[in-house]
């Protein structure tokens, strides 16, 4: 009875997480199914689903016409750069809090946090004044910088709960057994801590690929990613449904794609600390 | 060789200062445990000479040199934690290796004491798992295998068997011992379990809040307790303290006498009522309240003593082995 029991609430919590799941997943999907329809198609009322003619003329159009190689490759560059910076910096930071904390570490990292609260509109004129003195508006590498610093304290704090998570006992072992900081750190905790700083990479590379805030502000034509170009779809020519769909959904396949193969990595660096 | 010598040393944390100025000599070959109860300073004082903590000021020489201000791996000593704090993405093999790997040992070399250290500990089957495979007694002992090869000056051992159950902690509290027959070198061991400290020991060393209570051989501070504090902690059951008018009768402010060295008898002068009885087979423990002494006395009988609960007894001290405190809690 019990068993019959638990396995009928089970089913009925499967059911209800394929709902939920669909439900967040609906916009992306109806997004993918509008980039083969055709224009008329994608705003017909009421809408079809899935039978419709199903078309390749959208991705031809915005193939020819805007060069989706360049945003994509200013993609990779800015989410990539800003993310490898991001981690250099971070794991020495994160480092030092987690192993040599002192009194003051706790509101460090609060404060850090704290910065991810300042609505980012409220520094757009100062930031992008400083891109106009430096003459580095429309400029990947100070988007790179940017981005880095927007995500810094994501990426220390997971690192930091990362590394609090290793024994300082394995640490002191390691001294005892005669490795200087650099043996410790090339033999001992990097080993220990990759998973942790995979998944960080993972995570704040979407963040970076996805952030529009910024790129959309700062960027014209030789630095903008993907981002801006979605955007660019959206309003000169009035709306057109079918090519905007394509355009997002060529740039969000790239960042789908590797989100699909790394799933298990992202579920462990969102949930770490938490389950163990 | 392996001597280690204390000099005036201190250690603060902040303003707290947790180990006031104390002097200490371990002699080469002793095995010296470190007691006390939580938080008295003894893993501190472990950790000051690993160098794992900066003194705070005095010194500290392992064979005559001044290691003060040395390296904790230039010191010449090998440490097993708490936790083990094996290397989790390494084989066992790997684990005992790395040691000699920092301080460049040759391949052949190194294979060679891993062979017999593995021979040693019971671990040649174990040397390609990783340590997650193991259970907890095989990972100790791949911590002190990992000791074992860097042939150190001496062993520091941080409360080793905390960690295990109660029937593996005495066959490992053997193993231990028996290294120490077999290397003959200096080992310091910090527990808070007395019975370790008594059965292991060569010498104790007493702490109390970073404070020396009392060093010497388990049974000189079984027999001869310095003060109020040592008479307490070592032995088990604890000394029965009494004072009162009991104790100025015997001239002291406090009396002890230990378990064993009271009988329950017909006629005996002090009178109480069994709250407990406690039948071992080889002993009974029998706890009596009421006697207007101390709120619990405690009897410890060899063989099997027909009392239970809520019967009247009568005890006789034997007053040859009592111990007698002043009011300052030395012995008198």
């Amino acid at each position: 009875m019990a068993r019959a029991a638990s396995n009928r609430s089970r089913f009925g919590w499967t059911i209800l997480a394929w709902i939920i799941g669909l439900i967040l997943f609906f916009p992306i999907l109806w997004t993918i199914l509008t980039s083969f329809k055709t224009e008329a198609e994608a705003i017909a009322a009421p809408p079809s689903f899935l039978f419709f003619d199903w078309t390749l003329e959208n991705y031809g159009v915005v193939q020819e016409r805007s060069n989706y190689m360049r945003f994509l490759w200013n993609s990779v560059i800015i989410a990539g750069g800003s993310t490898v910076l991001g981690v250099l910096i971070a794991v020495p930071a994160a480092w030092a809090m987690a192993f040599q904390p002192t009194k003051r570490t706790k509101d460090i990292l609060l404060w850090m946090l704290s910065t991810k609260m300042l609505p980012a509109v409220g520094v757009l004129y100062p930031i992008y004044l400083i891109c106009i003195q430096l003459g580095v508006l429309d400029n990947r590498a100070a988007l790179v910088f940017i981005l880095m610093l927007i995500n810094l304290p994501i990426i220390v704090w997971m690192l930091y709960t990362y590394f609090r998570e290793i024994p300082g006992e394995i640490l002191e072992a390691s001294r005892m057994d005669g490795a200087t900081l650099k043996d410790e750190i090339v033999h001992v905790l990097t080993p220990m801590a990759v998973p942790g700083i995979a998944s960080t990479l993972l995570l704040n590379f979407i963040l970076a690929w996805n952030e529009a805030f910024w790129t959309l502000n700062l960027t014209a034509v030789n630095a903008a990613p993907l981002t801006a170009f979605i955007a660019s779809y959206s309003s000169p020519e009035g709306l057109f449904f079918a090519k905007l769909s394509a355009a997002s959904t060529m740039a969000i396949a790239p960042i789908l794609v590797l989100g699909w193969f790394s799933q298990k990595q992202l579920v462990r660096g969102l949930t770490f600390g938490a389950v163990k | 060789m392996g001597q280690i010598t204390l000099n005036q040393v201190t250690k603060s944390f902040g303003e707290t200062q947790v180990i006031p100025p104390l002097d200490l000599t371990i002699e080469d070959g002793e095995f010296a445990v470190f007691v006390g109860p939580s938080g008295c300073g003894k893993s501190t004082l472990l950790r000051l000479i690993a160098g794992l903590e900066d003194v705070s000021s005095g010194h500290i020489e392992i064979d005559g040199r001044d290691v003060t201000d040395v390296a904790p791996a230039k010191r010449g000593l090998a440490m097993v934690f708490q936790s083990y704090a094996l290397y989790p993405h390494m084989s066992v093999r790997k684990n005992i290796a790395f040691p000699m790997k920092m301080a460049g040992v040759d391949q052949a070399e190194q294979d060679a004491r891993i062979k017999k250290a593995a021979a040693a500990l019971n671990l040649t089957d174990y040397l390609d798992r990783r340590p997650g495979q193991l259970s907890g007694g095989q990972r100790q002992r791949v911590a002190i295998g990992r000791a074992i090869v860097r042939e150190p000056e001496a062993f520091l051992f941080d409360e080793p068997l905390s960690n295990l159950d109660a029937a593996l902690r005495v066959g490992m509290r053997m193993e231990i011992g028996e290294l120490h027959k077999q290397l003959a070198t200096t080992m310091i061991y910090v527990t808070h379990d007395q019975v370790e400290a008594m059965t292991m020991a060569d010498k104790i060393v007493v702490l109390r809040a970073g404070v020396i209570e009392q060093v010497g051989s388990p049974l000189d501070l079984y027999h001869n307790p310095r003060n109020l504090f040592v008479a307490g902690f070592i032995g088990s059951p604890t000394m029965n303290l009494i004072s009162g008018a009991e104790a100025e009768q015997h001239g002291a402010a406090t009396i002890g006498i230990r378990p064993e060295h009271l009988t329950v008898t017909q006629d005996g002068p002090w009178q109480g009522t069994v709250g407990v009885a406690e039948h071992l087979g080889s002993d009974t423990f029998v706890h009596v309240h009421g006697t207007g002494l101390a709120e619990t006395i405690t009897v410890r009988q060899a063989g099997d003593v027909p009392v239970r609960h809520g019967d009247t007894v009568r005890l006789t001290p034997d007053l040859s082995r009592m111990h007698k405190f002043g009011a300052d809690g030395l012995r008198l």
